[in-house]
């Protein structure tokens, strides 16, 4: 894991004392709202519907037990006692104090935590595969590229005021967890036909009301280019993307009004220009922060275990989970765990403060001290013994974090919609906890196989409902919400964008449409291994508009 | 006193903006800035006159139309309509960068506090700070922050490439 500096130490000090100094400001009425909205907007702070809300940056989701342990203590001390998870690895708060905000972030500073550009139109956190570093797909580690990144684009002087907010994901393994297509700019790591590493490039990609796939705009890219390329994507954006209209000002529009040949022109052109540029990555700096994510010290162990086969074979609830919630791991006798964060008896996603110290405690005691965060809001143990997981399960399901639910039916993205948000047009947890109540039944969960469900509050898409196999949208229309069904949607390396399927339905018959969608699935799929994606783009919507509107 | 910074002092500012430059006006004498179509029209008149010259760009044009012309000029003048427009801090950094301008590059418009530690750290020395602002407290923004990560006008590198 990065270790901070001084240096980077003294930036997050520096930035605290700044805003600290802001909030003064405002709360002594030397500035308006308004004009303090472009500060606090900088440091991850929203006004919501009932209060600010918070948004604290995890770069490329990687915790430490310890930085855990802080982020339970916030959401004791500053808020009601839990924090989301976001599908952009980030937490947030909903019910911080204005004047409390910049306690917090003293408090996040001194486990090397900030909020720093997790909101307004500058680049964003920088996310990644949440396997990153053990999985056994993984051509190379991403988070030495992901951290560069952080520190390129933190407070970089001129990309500060962007047309639009910026998004970056990176990922180095045959399947994309980090959902780089919909991203501003995805990089895939990739081997060219002489052997060596480098980036697939992806821009324009993105949700919202324009939703996009990102072109590939350079299939490959020497890892040592990867900053200069990136600074010439962003200058040319800087200075082209458009300013007249909010819901064309990200990159996707740029890209698809210039045209993806001509964009590509204007990068490399300036790319030329600055490749030969301070921010070339030498070998030497490479190594260096290569340093920082080498493999930890694993034993050298069996990759079986009695006690484990056993409990398999005696224990059906373990099995499920296993199944499920377990995945295989780079390393002989470890395995990946996956904490679900998808239950009937919280919204998406949530986690409560005694969570978070448990979590924090396992983590310490059966992965090595360390938690990500996924894309899909769940969170990871990456390093468990295999002799460990029927404890760690016993410890899980006290807490209700072992829902067998992985990529399935009810591990459900959800926007907090409008029971917080201040753009929602529709609720979304009260819709993600109905589907979860009706689709309760084990049996029929592992019938349906990998299959995703999305929702969306409103049109600006926070709950990547496009990129769903099944996209729920929320919309009002004359004062009743109403939702869109989107079908045939997917994130990962087969990225696309869902179709919507027909009239809207109102919130009590909206379960009842998936349910519905889920079946006309079973009927029709060629066999259990035909997901329900690969059923839809083969058959298309007929059946699916069929049965759901005669 | 204007409400003005140069070098991270308050300064006086001694430019007058012009336009209007017709066939056989006169022009007036000191230092004077006039905008880039009307440079691009009359050079060699604007150069006849004593004094120091200017040109004012809006952020849409690409100054390397400029960047022959820039070792006559003493000032360009950069427009921020409003504060969220970014445009010119990618301006700046090619004047001072790429075409190797070395005279007052000048941010004009929405200028608060807020943005002085970015713009200066993108080559740009001269500020009109928005008038109803406290120049005092504005000075105080370009200490705010000691630490940057990347290169920009200021560094050539970025930090871990520095001496410790």
């Amino acid at each position: 894991m990065y270790q901070y500096s001084e240096q980077d130490h003294q930036l997050l000090l520096e930035r605290v004392e700044q805003f600290r100094g802001q909030v003064q400001r405002r709360l002594s009425g030397q500035l308006s709202e308004d004009e303090f909205k472009h500060q606090r907007l900088r440091n991850g702070l929203y006004l919501q519907l009932h209060a600010y809300m918070l948004r604290v940056a995890i770069p490329y989701g990687l915790l430490s037990s310890d930085q855990m342990r802080t982020l339970a203590h916030i959401a004791r001390k500053y808020d009601k006692g839990y924090g989301h998870f976001s599908t952009r690895q980030n937490i947030q708060y909903n019910w911080p104090k204005l004047e409390d905000v910049p306690d917090i972030l003293d408090d996040l500073a001194s486990v090397e935590m900030h909020a720093i550009q997790t909101s307004g139109n500058c680049i964003r956190n920088t996310t990644s595969d949440p396997l990153a570093g053990v999985s056994r797909d993984e051509l190379e580690d991403p988070r030495p590229y992901c951290e560069l990144i952080r520190q390129w684009s933190t407070f970089h002087p001129e990309f500060n005021f962007l047309p639009r907010k910026f998004k970056i994901a990176v990922s180095g393994a045959a399947h994309d967890r980090a959902a780089v297509a919909v991203h501003d700019i995805g990089l895939r790591l990739i081997k060219n036909a002489e052997g060596e590493t480098g980036f697939e490039v992806h821009v324009g990609g993105g949700l919202g009301r324009t939703p996009m796939i990102g072109k590939v705009i350079r299939t490959f890219l020497p890892k040592q280019d990867m900053l200069t390329y990136l600074e010439a994507i962003l200058r040319v954006y800087n200075l082209l993307g458009r300013r007249d209209n909010l819901y064309k000002a990200r990159i996707k529009i740029l890209v698809h009004e210039t045209g993806e040949e001509k964009f590509r022109e204007l990068v490399e052109e300036e790319w030329q220009k600055i490749k030969a540029s301070g921010l070339f990555l030498r070998d030497e700096d490479l190594t260096w922060i290569k340093g920082f994510f080498k493999d930890p010290e694993y034993e050298t162990l069996p990759d079986r275990d009695a006690e484990f086969e056993n409990l398999l074979l005696s224990n059906a609830d373990f099995a499920r989970w296993v199944d499920k919630n377990v995945e295989l791991h780079k390393q002989s006798g470890y395995r990946i765990v996956y904490l679900s964060l998808k239950t009937a008896h919280q919204p998406p996603g949530d986690v409560t403060a005694d969570q978070m110290d448990a979590i924090a405690d396992l983590s310490d005691r059966y992965s090595l001290g360390q938690i990500r965060t996924t894309h899909r809001q769940n969170l990871v143990l990456s390093d468990v013994r295999l002799q460990d997981l029927p404890a760690l399960w016993g410890e899980l399901t006290a807490l209700d974090l072992a829902t067998p639910n992985y990529n399935h039916v009810t591990d459900i993205i959800s926007c907090p919609g409008l029971d917080y948000c201040a753009l929602a047009t529709a609720r979304s947890i009260p819709i993600s906890q109905a589907l979860t109540n009706r689709f309760d039944d084990y049996d029929y969960v592992n019938d349906l196989g990998d299959i995703s469900i999305n929702i969306s509050g409103c049109i600006n898409a926070c709950g990547h409902h496009h990129v769903a196999n099944i996209g729920i949208l929320g919309v009002n229309k004359k004062g009743i919400e109403v939702y869109q069904l989107t079908l045939g949607g997917s994130a990962r390396e087969d990225a696309s964008i869902g179709k919507i399927i027909g009239p809207a339905f109102e919130a009590d018959q909206i379960v009842d449409a998936v349910s519905d969608v889920l079946a006309v699935y079973l009927e029709n799929r060629e066999d259990p291994e035909e997901t329900f994606l690969a059923t839809y783009r083969r058959l298309g919507e007929a059946p699916f508009k069929e049965r759901l509107y005669g | 006193m204007d409400n003005y910074i140069k070098d991270r002092k308050p300064d006086h500012d001694e430019w007058m903006p012009f336009t209007g430059l017709e066939e056989g006006s006169s022009l007036p004498s000191g230092d004077i800035y006039v905008p880039l179509e009307e440079w691009l029209q009359a050079r060699e008149t604007l150069l006849a006159r004593n004094g120091r010259l200017g040109v004012a760009v809006r952020n849409t044009d690409n100054l390397g139309i400029l960047k022959d012309d820039l070792e006559r000029l003493d000032l360009v003048v950069l427009e921020f309509p409003k504060m969220a427009d970014g445009r010119a801090f990618s301006q700046a950094r090619l004047l001072r960068e790429r075409y190797g301008f070395k005279g007052e590059i000048r941010a004009t418009g929405d200028i608060l506090h807020d943005q002085l530690f970015y713009m200066q750290r993108c080559g740009i020395n001269g500020f009109e700070i928005r008038e109803d602002q406290d120049i005092s407290s504005s000075l105080k923004a370009f200490d705010e922050m000691t630490i940057t990560y990347q290169p920009a006008c200021d560094e050539e590198f970025p930090i871990w490439r520095r001496e410790k």
